[in-house]
């Protein structure tokens, strides 16, 4: 209409903020972590690297995501065709399922806590059962391997709901005739899931997975509300540089070692699960 | 023949078994999301002394000795009138900025469209909280740092790019012809938005800054990187994680989650519509 | 007054051009239909002439003031748009009302045009109803009357009945006649049924690729098409065509007959002749008969003429089988003839 130049007026807001706010930053997180007292170097990675912690929080991260996400795939599958074959209660049955979508990862830990903690209701649980006669420490630093369950549990119970929301969106995006062809054909409801939902639903199922491992890789607050410093993980170990040890440029290594990880594995998702154009609903 | 009178008789029942073990998965997962937010809110609403007892009861005994303990200790009332106050200040930018781009791309071809789509799905793969970093020390030289405005900038840097492609969805269903017709019967561009599409589009616009609302008000690291003084609600419990007692994360933790549940309820009619448009 | 006179509109998307430099001129009161094949330019045109679309070049004039840079309000226009854009959010009475409210008449007015408009279209009892409670029908109704109580100098309507179901598209169409032809309005009707066409328009204007063809009486584009194209799209099942050869004294033999014809330089032009404009005889053009449909009053027959598909409608007392060789003899005064490379009108 009237004025080509509306949309630009528009997008203007927006596009200036993201420069300011994402561009900007990003320029000066690579420029920090490359530069020391004003000059090029590759120090800062080599600090970051030389650090006794590093390979922990590094093991810590990636084995907390490759346990977590492929245990959530499944649930969030699981939820998501459930619901679908549900008759009555689906929309309730679906908020609740969403309901950890809005519960932040500092809640969540806490929420957690009250299980695993000494004086949490596991305890008495077990105690109750008879398993046990009095409180086990399951978050104390020598017990590094329930930390690790703990929050393994806690980041499945607050991520599944993000992945089922997008799953459940893009099931709604299969036509309903696909399945009754397969049923004609004579598929199983197992074959059909496999033939049809699982290829159909490859788009959903690749933004799913990128999301959730990105946020994997920035645990953070779970980590921090039940295992303290028992457990590193990179995004605990940024805070560290940057508060604790006050070094600015190695904190900033660590935002581009996990931005490049993060980048990797998005480019890896998006070649793996890879759908041609023409191949789309 | 009898083969095929027994299926028919098992069908039935096979259908109704596998609609049992069907209702019984989905309760089953329905408890795994609901019991531990129960058991939390037990503990809130127990006396510090029972928290930390054991054994415990797995039934709330309505008492309020840690809410009060919460609300009354220092900084707790100031950190929830911190977060109340970033969460609006994000809702307001991200919308503000992000409805009049989303409405651009819903309405208008114009070159550049692609470029500033990138743009926006760009942010994804970034790990956002971790821009707070470099804002840190910018923020200090321009006088942002420690403020609400200030981290409700970086916030909105989260909750903006599902405001422009929640509300480039929204736009995009309502019918380019309504606005035609408007303008047709006499309304400026501006007549037409606002008595034909922002009445129009005003739910979903509501429900997506309810979620930009959420986004701020759960963000923790970016959080607890710009704000000493002025702390959010979360910056402040991960702050005292550390020496705090028990009683009092536990409250914390139910202050935290009671408005979540609120908002996710709120807009529960959107939240598959818009997760599912905004990650496609 | 309100004439329309659009000159030299063109329209390119990129390195598209959906319109090529028209010029057509809509005379007061005049009920004009763009007739053509989807993607054939006529909404974009009619889009130009609303305003809601900007030419990329030419000039577009109502009531002999030049409109191309105004928006569409200050045009004195109204519009009915094919998913009917009734606003969900407004009554059918606020619908209407719309853009009476718009140009601030008073509440009086306002009232008095709603109920007459409504009463016109036969939804007074709707008034208080919501969008989302309305038939496709009734919603069409609401966007007509939405249209008439503007009280516009020009009605433009894209395809307005193409989303109703047939029998109520024959309602309507009646309808539509009478009510337009009453309100004295200019009106420019866009549609791809040319039945539709035929019925409402005083004057049709066949589009091709961005090309007004032919621009005349209905009668006048079903009975001399201007060019190939009008012949082949407009009439059900459309005109035959079959090559003639030039014969010795300037004749033309067609099928085994010889017919008088246009001078013409060329050695073959096409002979073109109207499925109902022939006759099953003993002589007239060589057809071997391969589907045979009879359709209660008329018999349609699918013929072979020197190799080409050729229908003919004939009474339906002729007994054809398939396979019989019937001769067909053209009424002379219904033959027309086109150049096979400008595919013109001889």
């Amino acid at each position: 209409m009237h004025g080509k130049a509306l949309p630009y007026l528009l997008l203007t807001p927006a596009t200036l903020f993201l420069c300011v706010f994402f561009l900007f930053p990003f320029a000066l997180v690579a420029f920090e972590a490359f530069t020391r007292d004003g000059g090029f170097t590759l120090d800062n990675f080599r600090t970051m690297a030389g650090s006794w912690k590093f390979p922990v929080t590094v093991r810590n991260t990636l084995l907390l995501s490759a346990v977590v996400v492929p245990i959530q795939l499944v649930m969030a599958l699981l939820m998501a065709t459930m619901v679908s074959r549900l008759e009555t209660g689906r929309s309730a049955a679906l908020y609740i399922f969403a309901i950890p979508l809005g519960i932040s990862d500092l809640a969540a830990g806490l929420i957690w806590l009250a299980i695993f903690d000494q004086s949490g209701f596991l305890n008495t649980l077990l105690s109750n059962l008879g398993v046990i006669d009095r409180p086990v420490m399951f978050l104390g630093y020598q017990s590094k391997l329930t930390i690790f369950i703990a929050v393994a549990l806690a980041e499945i119970w607050r991520a599944t709901a993000i992945m089922m929301v997008i799953l459940v969106a893009g099931m709604g995006l299969i036509p309903r005739e696909y399945y009754e062809a397969a049923e004609v054909f004579g598929a199983s409801p197992w074959k059909r899931f496999i033939k049809i939902t699982l290829p159909l639903l490859r788009p959903s199922l690749q933004t799913a997975i990128i999301l959730r491992v990105i946020l994997a890789f920035e645990v953070f607050a779970v980590v921090a509300a039940l295992g303290g410093t028992n457990l590193p993980v990179l995004m605990g170990e940024t805070y560290n540089w940057q508060f604790t040890l006050q070094d600015r440029n190695v904190a900033a290594a660590m935002a581009l070692f996990i931005l490049a990880i993060s980048i990797g594995f998005t480019l890896f998702f998006l070649r793996v699960l890879r759908v041609p154009k023409e191949a789309r609903i | 023949m009898s083969t095929v009178a027994e299926l028919s008789i098992a069908a039935p029942e096979a259908r109704k078994a596998g609609n049992w073990l069907l209702v019984a998965t989905v309760i089953l997962l329905c408890v795994w999301v609901l019991l531990p937010i129960y058991l939390l809110i037990v503990n809130a609403l127990s006396s510090p002394e029972e928290v930390t007892a054991f054994p415990k009861r797995f039934f709330p005994s309505f008492d309020f000795g840690s809410l009060s303990f919460f609300i009354n200790f220092a900084g707790v009332a100031r950190a929830l009138w911190n977060s109340v106050l970033v969460a609006t200040l994000t809702m307001l930018l991200s919308i503000g900025f992000g409805a009049p781009a989303g409405y651009a791309l819903s309405r208008f071809e114009f070159p550049g469209k692609e470029t500033f789509r990138f743009l926006v799905l760009m942010t994804r793969a970034f790990p956002l909280p971790l821009l707070a970093l470099p804002l840190a020390v910018m923020f200090i030289r321009t006088g942002l740092d420690d403020t609400a405005i200030g981290l409700a900038l970086v916030h909105t840097t989260l909750a903006l790019p599902f405001a422009v492609l929640i509300t480039f969805s929204l736009f995009s269903g309502i019918p380019v012809e309504l606005e035609e017709a408007a303008w047709t019967l006499g309304c400026t561009r501006l007549q037409a938005f606002r008595k034909i599409i922002l009445p129009l589009a005003l739910p979903g616009i509501a429900a997506s800054a309810v979620f930009a609302f959420t986004i701020s008000w759960n963000e923790v690291f970016a959080a607890a990187v710009l704000t000493i003084e002025n702390r959010t609600l979360t910056a402040f419990l991960l702050q005292s994680l550390g020496e705090s007692p028990l009683y009092l994360k536990f409250a914390g933790g139910a202050a935290l989650v009671i408005p979540a549940l609120i908002f996710i309820f709120a807009v529960r009619k959107y939240l598959f519509a818009m997760w599912g448009i905004a990650n496609r | 007054m309100a004439e329309i006179a659009i000159k030299q509109v063109a329209k390119r998307f990129g390195s598209f051009t959906a319109l090529h430099s028209i010029d057509l001129t809509i005379a007061d009161q005049e009920f004009m239909v763009l007739l053509g094949a989807s993607g054939c330019g006529k909404t974009t045109l009619l889009r130009i002439v609303a305003g809601l679309e900007t030419p990329s070049q030419g000039e577009v004039w109502i009531g002999g003031r030049r409109v191309d840079h105004l928006p569409p309000r200050e045009r004195g226009i109204a519009m009915v748009f094919q998913n009917y854009a009734v606003f969900p959010h407004l009554t059918v009475f606020e619908n209407i009302a719309f853009g009476l409210r718009m140009k601030k008449l008073p509440q009086q007015e306002v009232e008095g045009r709603v109920n007459r408009t409504a009463e016109l279209m036969h939804i007074e009892q709707l008034l208080k109803r919501y969008s989302g409670q309305l038939s496709g029908g009734q919603r069409q109704r609401v966007a007509v009357a939405r249209a008439l109580a503007m009280e516009p100098d020009v009605i433009l309507m894209d395809e307005p009945l193409s989303n109703l179901d047939a029998l109520l598209r024959l309602e309507m169409r009646a309808e539509l006649k009478g009510v337009l032809a009453a309100s004295k309005t200019t009106t420019i009707y866009v549609t791809h049924d040319q039945v539709e066409a035929m019925s409402l328009a005083d004057r049709i204007a066949v589009m091709h690729q961005g090309h007004i063809v032919q621009a005349a009486s209905p009668v006048e584009v079903y009975r001399n098409p201007a060019a190939r194209f009008v012949g082949s799209f407009i009439g059900n099942p459309p005109m035959n065509f079959i090559p003639a050869a030039k014969a010795a004294d300037g004749s033309w033999t067609v099928a085994g007959l010889t017919l008088p014809g246009p001078k013409s330089d060329k050695q073959t032009i096409e002979f073109a002749i109207r499925p109902e404009d022939v006759d099953a005889g003993t002589e007239g053009l060589h057809a071997t008969v391969r589907v045979v449909e009879p359709l209660g009053p008329h018999t349609l027959v699918t013929c072979d003429v020197e190799g080409g598909l050729f229908r003919a409608i004939l009474e339906s007392n002729v007994t054809v089988a398939v396979g019989d060789h019937l001769r067909l003899l053209p009424k002379p005064d219904r033959i027309r003839w086109f150049d096979p490379e400008t595919t013109n009108a001889l």
